[in-house]
């Protein structure tokens, strides 16, 4: 389950899968991530909105938005035996897409513009993407957008707008260049760690093992297992609350584990179709 | 809103926001399910008709279909961000995207129409236009029912776990508009195969919409709600009030008839519509994404949080 889909036709230039783990439980909320993120990436500035939701004020991750710092008030003490503070605790959470060992978004895309890359990380071809939006609603997490920003000065003229789907990329040009994604190289506390998964694993489990021994109030990881719904996330978590609490999904499912089954039961209904238009003519024949 | 920091059953949330993103495909596309059905369905009901020795009702069903063929491609280029780019959809053949499988199936379908309707139309090349008249056969059915997989294989609540149900509603509706349309063409003496799968038609839809809403419990009423909800009233008061007129006064008067046919179209156009605006209010609303997957981890656990011990 833990290889992903379409690596291995990479033959001798695959590399090493890597990944981030996000760990909340040191993340300070400053947003270096978002920033570094917008500046490597060149992603044009969106709008700037206070949302009064904490100090969140970009919302989600969005075309323009690849890592999304979510801030989360509690009244919930941080350890379990009810001390660490005022029983109040502040979660921050940097998201980012979680480049999926089974990627409902690069299943559903019709042109083959998302792909599989040797590093085992999921990139939009923006000369490929025709803006069909089918990845937008495919993706469990809601990574995906369309962008509607003005288009860059080489689209042709009748482009009223970009039109296209944007995401996280991992910074794939830069680990062509061997260096780390450009948010995990600006995170000042390490909560955003990059590395080869299998490692980044391992540490997560450590870290979980070290939390619960402190008694850190419902810390777990999230899509570190290769057998939940989507084979393991490439990016994930060590979270301190439920996955819905940060706006992630508690049970995610890759829609297309699905779909051998939908397309028998499509061929069923279609069959029906013709043998009950057929029957209508029973007895007609002239 | 839900609220952040409750607990006990009420659904949390992050300040109410959506998990999944909104589809944000635009009006074009409910209007290409049905006018995909109708060219589906209308490709078959012209072939039977045809084998039956109807040939009136042969020529009209196969006209409409090869008129709803040829507007499709249109509504699906101009929803695309990049419309310039729509033939980047045959640069791979991809049996994991259904939007891919259905735009071969289009080009194929659409092709053998169009080819089958311009050899009718010259009233020459027979057997070239009975040789495309059989691949549009074959075409027709995945192409009025592909529609339901397409929008079932998201992460869209109400589209996802209608999966067993929507190919099905599709077809029906997809019968019940080309019986209708293919009815308002012919003179009702010849139209008698096509008001009976009008009338089936909407009769399977309807109660296949029904039971679908019945099996998924709560999450069922985002079809009751909001605009679903008046377009899912108005798509049965339309087809139901159609096709009683075609299966009474239409069966002699070629007015009833094309009234009844509109209606029943119009109502068929509502039904994808209300289908539509229904994934769109599922997917906006956070509860539906987190309860249907709290209702799986009850059942049958997770392994997407790992937590200690």
């Amino acid at each position: 389950m833990s290889a992903p889909d379409g690596l291995a036709t990479y033959g001798d230039e695959q590399q090493e899968r890597v990944g981030f783990f996000t760990d909340t439980s040191v993340c300070i909320g400053c947003k270096d991530c978002e920033v570094a993120c917008k500046e490597w990436n060149l992603i044009p500035e969106d709008g700037l909105a206070w949302t009064g939701n904490s100090y969140d004020n970009t919302g989600e991750l969005s075309a323009n938005t690849w890592r999304h710092v979510a801030f989360v008030e509690q009244e919930k003490p941080l350890l379990t035996d009810g001390n660490g503070g005022t029983g109040l605790r502040w979660l921050m959470e940097s998201d980012v897409c979680k480049h999926c060992t089974h990627a409902a978004c690069l299943d559903v895309c019709p042109t083959g513009s998302l792909f599989r890359t040797e590093f085992g990380t999921v990139v939009v071809q923006q000369d490929i993407c025709n803006g069909c939006g089918y990845c937008v609603p495919a993706c469990p997490f809601g990574v995906l957008d369309k962008r509607h920003l003005a288009p860059a000065p080489d689209l042709p003229a009748f482009a009223k707008e970009d039109g296209r789907v944007w995401k996280c990329t991992l910074c794939y040009d830069r680990l062509k260049g061997g260096h780390e994604p450009a948010c995990a190289k600006a995170c000042p506390t390490k909560s955003i760690q990059f590395g080869p998964l299998d490692e980044l694993r391992e540490r997560a489990d450590a870290r979980l093992a070290k939390l619960d021994a402190e008694g850190w109030n419902g810390a777990q990881l999230y899509g570190r297992d290769p057998d939940d719904g989507v084979g393991g996330f490439g990016a994930f978590f060590l979270l301190l609350d439920e996955p819905e609490v940060y706006g992630l999904p508690p049970d995610p499912v890759v829609t297309t584990r699905d779909l051998p089954e939908m397309w028998t039961n499509m061929l069923a209904a279609a069959g029906a179709l013709l043998v009950g238009v057929a029957a209508a003519f029973l007895g007609s024949r002239s | 809103m839900s609220s952040v920091t409750g607990t006990g059953t009420e659904t949390r949330s992050y300040y109410g926001r959506p998990i999944i993103k909104e589809p944000v495909w635009t009006w074009e596309i409910p209007t290409y399910f049905f006018t995909g059905g109708l060219a589906g369905a209308s490709a078959v009901l012209s072939s039977a008709a045809r084998v039956a020795g109807n040939d009136k009702l042969a020529r009209a069903a196969l006209y409409v279909g090869t008129a709803a063929e040829l507007v499709s491609p249109p509504l699906l280029i101009s929803d695309l961000g990049r419309p310039e780019r729509f033939h980047h959809m045959l640069r791979v053949v991809k049996p994991t995207s259904p939007m891919n499988v259905g735009s071969w199936v289009l080009l194929v379908s659409g092709g053998a129409s169009t080819t089958a309707a311009l050899c009718q139309l010259l009233d020459r090349f027979t057997p070239l236009r009975r040789a495309a008249s059989v691949v549009a056969t074959l075409a027709g059915p995945p192409l009025a029912t592909y529609t339901g997989v397409l929008v079932a294989d998201t992460a869209v609540p109400a589209w996802h776990e209608a999966r067993r149900e929507l190919p099905w509603i599709f077809g029906a509706s997809a019968a019940a508009s080309a019986g209708a349309a293919a009815s308002m063409f012919v003179d009702p003496r010849d139209a008698g195969p096509a008001r009976r799968v009008a009338v089936a038609g909407v009769l399977a839809e309807g109660a296949l919409m029904q039971a679908m809403q019945l099996r998924l419990g709560t999450l069922g009423e985002v079809y009751r709600q909001g605009r679903a909800g008046k377009l899912s009233w108005a798509a049965k008061g339309l087809a139901v009030t159609g096709a009683a007129l075609l299966g009474t006064k239409g069966r002699k008067s070629r007015a009833a008839a094309v009234a009844g046919g509109a209606l029943v179209c119009a109502g068929e156009l509502c039904m994808r519509w209300a289908v539509f605006n229904a994934g769109r209010q599922s997917a906006r609303d956070p509860k539906y994404v987190v309860e249907s997957q709290r209702r799986r981890i009850e059942r049958d656990g997770t392994k997407a949080t790992t937590k200690p011990g």
